[in-house]
């Protein structure tokens, strides 16, 4: 605490009052007879036309906090402020009716998951007129013409289209314009932005967040909720990190993400993937192993913190031949031991079959790790599944260790099975909603033919850095990183060669993601894995990967060594994708970019 | 925020087991009573239930009489217990018949294929298409009245609902991403199916049974009332319902017991099987 005490004080507001003022506001929830204080005394200040971030892991009190400001924490909830007005507006004691009159006119907000926020019954026209209807008392037709402005305004394609479109008939980004739209419609002082981009893919991402930079540019006051330090750091001019409903740091964006004092600052900034180099270890906790990978050796166990674990550059691996065309295997001692060759797989038939994925090839080698990049639909998880075995393609054909996998019968691939591990992004869906976690560990020691005793499982939760205690616990009583090391146990327990990571690190909060993501780089090391990791994730991919394959539409677009994609990418939507994908880049207070 | 700290707050987090409610508790001693009743109803019964006693006919509940007597003077009370027996029996039997059969065609649809799952499904459509009490009279109509015919027409006519609901259940655990994770693990898909469709599948099944015993209860008993299942002389509920109509309007309690004891075993069959449902649901 002692760290942030000199940033402690309310941000500077420069020009007319603040649109958001908030001293001393702390929440609490009943639980049962019992209150469980979630906010303790923070302090915010929104000027117009500043963009305010708070920042923080999940359950640290972001949410709660942006809704208690518009009088939505819910009825269990005790909210107390010393000071707290909007627009102006003391709302420490105000009623229903006086919430009403704040939300929307006085103060908008952008919730994370547009597809539940609007009404599936009804047209995004109507939802955009729904405030002009109720404050402005505007006329329908009036109402209408207002709503098609907004959707010109935030950019939504087709918009004369769009307005007579249900939620459900819309892509994620449209839908989360037409919140925006919704919520910029009377043009209030305050824009309360919960997690706006999480769920977006990077391209929509960047316009959504460049949304929200026009809005501001326009005097708009912006609160913006968000865990994800490269999104804050594109937008906001004032950070104010929150650690168990406390503010630990706050001050100016640059300095905050520049030279952040706060340990909780630090791990969070450290957890940012995105310009870490490859092989060194995101969370504090882990040491990065200098060994090369092919000759593994257990990291010691009390963390010694062996700096710069980079790769030996001779010892990388040969550049995997873009697609078909150039067979450079020469470069690489060893054989791959997954390849797949001109893959195929469509869904449906005639003019309405989706080509999920056409004409993919990759090559993984052992101790390697190819990182599949693209955006939602690019055909990712249809390639993993082909990759898996689940699936089987309609042309080309998957090879395993240099013999034959996708063409195999099932009853012939099950017993290699154990040879292919896989980690998937929901680890709570992929076990069984009756089993315990020791459970769950014995019976994927079995399917592998290993003996299935108790030192096994504890072996294997050791492996990732568990208590064998948890043996005895359900998934349900896990957190999300735990839940995760069960999976990536469980992924373990037939002493695969290769892991199928399908997005492992998406559900999950950035220093958790960061100590999973070192997880991979450990194992991978002492067992030479070879892992096929999927993300949407730039950051993540770029962090873990020594080639990458870029898809789009079905097709592998771009393939080749990690550094040298990112660094000259040949494709046009690769460059976009790398241009959109925020970093972590402090900008210079006040600056508009 | 470490791991362990998250997750100690997601163990405490966690409705701990309530103790049983007094409902609960209620229930399961009716179904306790139930189970004497049918096993050893002679432990309950202070009459013999076929006992004629012309002199005591009509006597209204009393100490000696609880539940009274009916026009041959023959104790109600005691002939409710023995009716136990035989409406339980098609309740119950009628209910695994439903099941049974619900279970056949649920598991044709759902793990049959696509030809399979489209048959089923008509048949079923067009099974839906009548109310079930009017099945279950049409089967009665073609095998003549009697329990037996009762019962199994009563479960013929369940049987659509049970199949529709294991259908449904079948198709979201076999997509579930758990059974792929099983499949990727080198499991058969026999053992698959044992150890993860089927469990996860019929755990809600198990309530929907126990809910239905009620409602099978009911329509039994509605069958005997119409002179359609158990025949009069015998004691059950619905034919001890049908036999005291007559004199309803001056011997009220010829009616009004034996039609309490299905209300009773309805509510007490709904009653378990939310709790039921209340666990199932925790579980998950």
């Amino acid at each position: 605490m002692s760290a942030g005490t000199a940033a402690l004080s309310p941000p500077r507001t420069d020009g007319p009052g603040p649109v958001l003022e908030v001293t001393g506001l702390s929440i609490s929830f009943s639980e049962g007879r019992r209150r469980r204080d979630v906010v303790h005394d923070i302090d915010l200040a929104v000027a117009p036309g500043r963009c305010v971030a708070v920042v923080g892991e999940s359950g640290s009190g972001k949410s709660v906090t942006a809704r208690a400001l518009l009088g939505l924490a819910g009825r269990t909830a005790r909210v107390h402020a010393e000071r707290l007005s909007v627009a102006g507006a003391d709302l420490r004691n105000a009623d229903e009716r006086a919430w009403r009159r704040v939300r929307g006119a006085s103060a908008g907000l952008v919730l994370q998951d547009a597809l539940v926020s609007l009404d599936p019954l009804r047209t995004i026209g109507r939802e955009i007129a729904d405030p002009l209807r109720i404050h402005l008392r505007m006329p329908p037709a009036e109402a209408r013409a207002r709503a098609l402005e907004l959707l010109e305004l935030v950019g939504m394609p087709h918009p004369a289209l769009a307005i007579d479109r249900r939620s459900g008939e819309l892509s994620g980004g449209m839908r989360q314009r037409a919140l925006i739209a919704a919520a910029l419609a009377l043009d209030p002082p305050l824009l309360i932005a919960d997690e706006p981009t999480t769920a977006l893919d990077v391209g929509v991402q960047a316009r959504v967040l460049g949304l929200l930079e026009e809005a501001r540019d326009r005097g708009t006051g912006v609160l913006l909720i968000s865990h994800d330090l490269a999104v804050v750091s594109r937008v906001a001019d004032h950070v104010v990190v929150l650690h168990d409903g406390r503010v630990v740091e706050q001050g100016p964006a640059a300095e905050i993400l520049g030279a952040p004092r706060h340990p909780i600052t630090r791990a969070l900034i450290a957890a940012v993937p995105t310009d870490v180099p490859r092989g060194e270890a995101l969370s504090r906790a882990a040491a990065a192993d200098p060994e090369p990978p092919v000759a593994p050796s257990a990291p010691s166990a009390d963390g010694t913190a062996a700096a710069g674990g980079r790769r030996p550059v001779e010892a990388a691996p040969a550049e995997a031949p873009p697609m078909s065309a150039d067979p450079r295997v020469a470069r690489d001692a060893e054989a791959p031991v997954l390849e797949g060759f001109g893959l195929a797989k469509s869904f449906g038939s005639g003019a309405t079959a989706v080509h999920a994925v056409a004409d993919a090839s990759f090559r993984l080698h052992r101790g390697r790790t190819l990182g599949l990049v693209g955006e939602s639909g690019s055909g990712k998880s249809t390639l993993a599944r082909l990759v898996l075995g689940l699936t089987p393609p309609d042309a080309g054909e998957v090879r395993l260790d240099g013999g034959a996998w996708s063409t195999l019968v099932e009853r012939d691939r099950r017993p290699l099975r154990p040879r292919i591990g896989a980690v998937y992004q929901d680890a709570l869906g992929s076990f069984d909603p009756r089993w315990s976690v020791r459970r769950i560990l014995r019976d994927a020691l079995g399917a592998a033919r290993m003996p299935a005793s108790d030192a096994a499982v504890a072996a294997l939760l050791e492996q990732v850095h568990l208590s064998p205690e948890l043996a005895a616990r359900h998934p349900l009583a896990l957190s999300g990183g735990q839940r995760q090391r069960v999976a990536i146990a469980r992924a373990l327990a037939g002493s695969p060669g290769i892991l199928v990571c399908d997005e492992p690190v998406s559900a999950l909060d950035a220093t958790v993601q960061a100590r999973v993501l070192d997880l991979f780089d450990e194992l991978q090391r002492k067992h030479g894995l070879a892992i096929l990791l999927i993300s949407h994730d730039l950051g993540v991919i770029r962090h873990m990967s020594d080639t990458i394959a870029v898809m789009r539409s079905g097709r592998i677009i771009e393939q080749g060594d990690a550094d040298r994609v990112f660094t000259s990418p040949q494709h046009e939507a690769t460059a976009a994708l790398i241009r959109d994908s925020p970093r972590l880049v402090p900008r210079a207070p006040g600056t508009n970019r | 925020m470490s791991d362990l700290e998250l997750s100690n707050r997601a163990v405490s987090g966690r409705a701990l087991p309530r103790p049983p409610r007094v409902g609960t508790m209620l229930a399961l001693a009716f179904v306790a009573y139930l189970i004497v009743a049918t096993a050893w109803p002679a432990v309950l019964q202070p009459y013999d239930p076929d006992a004629i006693a012309p002199r005591d006919a009509f006597d209204p509940p009393s100490p000696a009489h609880w539940f009274g007597t009916d026009e041959s003077g023959r104790d109600v009370y005691s002939r409710v217990v023995e009716g136990t027996a035989a409406s339980l029996l098609i309740g119950v039997s009628a209910t695994a018949i439903g099941l049974a059969l619900g279970l056949l065609l649920g598991a044709l649809a759902g793990l049959g294929g696509r030809v399979l799952d489209f048959a089923v499904g008509r048949v079923n459509e067009v099974l839906f298409a009548f109310p079930g009490i009017l099945l279950a009279l049409l089967i009665i109509v073609l095998w003549g009245p009697g329990p037996v015919t009762a019962t199994i027409a009563v479960g013929l006519s369940t049987a659509p609902g049970y199949a529709r609901i294991i259908r449904g259940e079948l198709v979201r655990v076999r997509g579930s991403s758990y059974v792929e994770a099983a499949r990727v693990l080198g499991h058969g898909r026999g053992r698959v199916l044992l150890r993860h469709i089927l469990p996860n599948a019929l755990a809600p099944i198990t309530v929907l049974a126990t809910l239905g015993i009620g409602q099978a209860v009911v329509w039994a008993s509605a069958l005997s009332y119409l002179g359609l299942g158990a025949q009069p002389p015998a004691a059950e509920w619905g034919a001890m319902l049908a036999a005291g109509r007559t004199y309803i309007t001056t011997a009220w309690w010829l009616t009004v017991f034996p039609g309490l004891m299905i209300v009773l075993t309805t509510i007490t069959t709904t009653v378990l099987g939310r709790v039921l449902a209340a666990r199932d649901g925790a579980a998950r």
